[in-house]
């Protein structure tokens, strides 16, 4: 039995939920279970956001997360907040671009990935998070790179047609990201 | 097996509702459930069916009465301040003895409150909430999933025994999104001779009212009605036991309070404390058999609510006092963590050691 | 033998509980000669409301509902969203239409809910005893006035019909009254013209009569028709406020 516990957060606006949607139908195809909890309410137009993913061999029981064992901050605020409540052991993926700050916990694994400065040079300025979302994906081979592609499809509206090869630029540029 | 398909909650509970054969939906923009109004504008008019944002809730609710008296299922949603102003509505539905579908995404009370999740409607739902006697089915989901089974079930009930089914959600089932599947269902359908059709002139007319100014008949009128909710609470009462078995302490919690406290019941275990959970999934007719059971057996209860405690008193009554009940308790939109409950149940094995 | 007046086939055979001298009889019977008249018992489905004519579900001879006070325009749209093909009617007095359910009247009409409302304004609460209507008269003395309306502590009585007839929405808005039989006869073709709107689907039509309470006015029926005609009219005038059809030539 196995349960993954995935808290991201950030500003409203740099696709907090859009990821949490990606790695959630994911986890779907998977065939894991899978629950998906956003905060809501005034927070979703321009202030703080944050979503809470679970992956589990088992059925989920609280969707709360309170213990993540993979944190994603894409902003300061959100990465002080969250910082000590990462399991032992577990992963902080950190946007290095927005947020000058060392981890000092030595327990953790910390990833410091440039991605909104990257997202900038490819020309996908918004998708500073799904290129975080790539690099986790090849560290986590429960959910694997494979079928990424039909997920973005699932997720991304006909009439945005354009954006799922974006989003895939975006997650291949994360997946062979190298310090 | 049907396909999974990942859903949120509210969004759930339309879909589910249009499988179920309701047409008609009747609402008022208010947080955290508007994802069904606007699901229903988005579908509705493609299948035949209406959408109208009305005025109010009252006016919503007050739509709801005169298309379901027209004999069409017929839904509204809302969340806790907009029940306050639908509850005129659902005494003269109850009054009148006509079903009807409400769904209350639950947030935190009293008067405009938050909007996070919250439990704190217990009362209202369970007690009546508008004036005058009268019980509404009333049913809790914990799952996406069941956002959508007990909303083709609430309408089933609802038609069946011509009263309001409730669906008492909260802001967290309402807001998430899990793998939900819908399998083919099959709706059963009633007859409604009571219903509003227009005579043809080919019979006297339908009345559909709740004013009886003699108070012999309105009297009378009462006492059928309870006749039929005795029936009610005899049949109809659903809940699920977790860990049961061996239990000497039973967590009771419904909604999202019973998968936080679930996690808690799992890590208790594994600290060797035999405790286990009941969940009502009716809330009205409460689960009483469940509990007069389990009180024979464990050794105290522990009401786990987001609310500063309301169903902790039908715990108390389905189980005449007879082994103490606590609380645990978040209000005001928090939600108790495992660990807060962990600690409850370990010092409630403090107090039976 | 001939007949030459009997009652409508649209009134059920209950007795009426108004008072002595109350137009509500008349202004049933016209509704109901209307519904006669064009054929529509069968489809009718009307909507009572609290007030005086509360029990109208039992005068009237259509399938009827009984709504919570003011809200009959919101079931009445609920009704017809399910089934428009019935002709759905409210009846309902001053204070249900224009003091607590005016939220309901007011967006029903600019929704053009293709309904027909009939609007009966005595000017007072009749059912509750006699208090200040929202279409009570300045200086009108009520049971809640006694020292006669006074507009700078309580405000200004409201003109229903052309309030409404302002807004896009309602296909019709007229005002009549039944103080005598010329007015009793154009009321007639004025409620015939709202139910007629509904079955050619042209949308809201109301229709404002202005009535008399005798009880509760404290007058003989005859001194309050003339009442009526005295104080009532001047404030109330007679008249089409609203014809979206005539207006645009159809």
């Amino acid at each position: 039995m196995k349960t993954t516990q995935i808290l991201i957060a950030g500003f409203g606006g740099q696709g907090i939920l859009f990821s949490g949607k990606f790695l959630a139908y994911k986890g779907l195809v998977e065939e894991l279970q899978v629950s998906w909890l956003p905060s809501y309410g005034p927070e979703m137009r321009g202030g703080t956001a944050n979503c809470n993913v679970i992956l589990s061999d088992d059925p989920v029981g609280s969707p709360i997360i309170t213990t993540p064992d993979v944190l994603i901050a894409m902003n300061l605020p959100s990465l002080q907040k969250y910082v000590d409540s990462v399991a032992p052991g577990g992963q902080i993926y950190i946007d290095s671009s927005l947020i000058d700050l060392k981890i000092e916990r030595t327990d953790v694994e910390v990833f410091y990935i440039p991605a909104t400065q990257m997202a900038k040079e490819e020309g996908i300025a918004t998708l500073a998070n799904m290129i975080i979302v790539g690099h986790l994906l090849e560290n986590h081979p429960e959910l694997s790179f494979d079928g990424a592609e039909a997920v973005v499809e699932s997720l991304v509206p006909a009439k945005k047609a354009a954006l799922k090869e974006l989003n895939m630029k975006a997650l291949s540029l994360g997946k062979n990201y190298k310090k | 097996m049907a396909e999974r398909i990942l859903m949120k909650g509210n969004e759930a509970i339309a879909e589910a509702a249009i499988r179920a054969g309701c047409r008609h939906y009747f609402g008022y923009p208010i947080t955290p459930q508007t994802e069904i109004a606007a699901y229903m504008a988005k579908k509705m008019p493609k299948i035949g069916g209406v959408f109208l944002q009305a005025e109010s809730e009252i006016a919503s609710i007050n739509m709801v009465y005169g298309a379901s008296a027209a004999g069409m299922r017929v839904m509204t949603s809302s969340s806790s301040p907009g029940i306050s102003l639908k509850t005129e509505g659902l005494s003269y539905i109850a009054g009148s003895d006509i079903p009807a579908l409400v769904v209350n995404v639950q947030r935190g009370g009293p008067g405009l409150g938050g909007i996070q999740p919250s439990q704190s409607d217990y009362f209202q739902a369970t007690k009546g909430g508008g004036h005058g006697d009268y019980r509404m089915i009333v049913l809790a989901p914990a799952s996406v999933q069941e956002m959508a089974s007990l909303t083709i079930k609430g309408f089933d009930l609802a038609d069946k025994y011509r009263m309001t089914s409730m669906i008492l959600a909260d802001g967290t089932i309402g807001q998430m999104m899990e793998p939900i599947s819908f399998e083919d269902v099959e709706i059963n359908s009633y007859e409604k001779p009571w219903a509003l059709t227009g005579t043809e002139c080919k019979r006297k007319h339908n009345v559909v009212n709740s004013l009886y100014l003699k108070p012999e008949e309105l009297e009378k009128k009462n006492f059928e009605r309870f006749e039929k909710y005795a029936e009610i609470e005899k049949n109809e009462a659903m809940w699920e036991e977790y860990m049961m078995d061996d239990a000497e302490i039973c967590v009771v919690a419904f909604g999202i309070a019973s998968r936080v406290a679930k996690n808690a019941v799992v890590a208790a275990r594994n600290e060797g404390i035999k405790v286990g959970l009941i969940r009502p999934i009716t809330l009205w007719p409460f689960p009483t058999a469940a509990f007069e059971a389990a009180a024979e057996k464990v050794n105290s209860f522990i009401s786990v609510e987001l609310s500063m405690g309301q169903m902790i008193d039908d715990v108390k009554l389905a189980t005449k006092c007879k082994k103490p009940v606590s609380l645990c308790n978040r209000a005001g939109g928090m939600i108790p963590s495992p660990d807060e409950i962990l600690e409850s149940i370990r010092n409630a094995k403090k107090g039976v050691l | 033998m001939a007949v030459v007046f009997e009652k409508p086939k649209s009134l059920t055979d209950a007795p009426f509980h108004y008072c002595p001298g109350c137009p509500h009889g008349i202004i049933h019977r016209l509704v109901a000669e209307v519904i006669d008249e064009l054929g529509i018992e069968g489809k009718a489905i009307g909507v009572a409301p609290v007030g005086c004519a509360v029990m109208a579900y039992d005068y009237f001879a259509c399938d009827m509902i009984e709504a919570a006070h003011g809200r009959a325009p919101a079931v009445a749209t609920g009704i017809k969203r399910c089934r428009p093909d019935n002709v759905v009617f409210t009846y309902q007095g001053d204070g249900d239409l224009a003091s607590i359910g005016m939220a309901e009247t007011v967006h029903s009409a600019a929704r053009n809910e293709n309904i027909t409302v009939i609007f009966v304004n005595n000017a007072i609460y009749g059912m509750t005893g006699g208090q200040m209507a929202p279409t009570s008269l300045p200086g009108q003395v009520t049971q809640t006035s006694p020292y006669g309306r006074d507009v700078n502590h309580c405000g200004w009585p409201i003109r229903v019909s052309e309030m409404l007839a302002t807004l896009e929405g309602p296909e019709y808005v007229a005002r009549v009254a039944v103080n005598n039989v010329k007015n009793v006869k154009n009321a007639k073709k004025a409620i015939k013209k709202a139910f007629e709107n509904q079955i050619n689907g042209k949308g809201f039509s109301l229709v404002e009569v202005v009535s008399a309470c005798p009880t509760n006015w404290g007058m003989t029926p005859k001194a309050a028709l003339e009442w009526v005609e005295s104080d009532m009219l001047p404030f109330y005038p007679i008249g089409v406020y609203k014809d979206r059809s005539a207006e645009e030539g159809k």
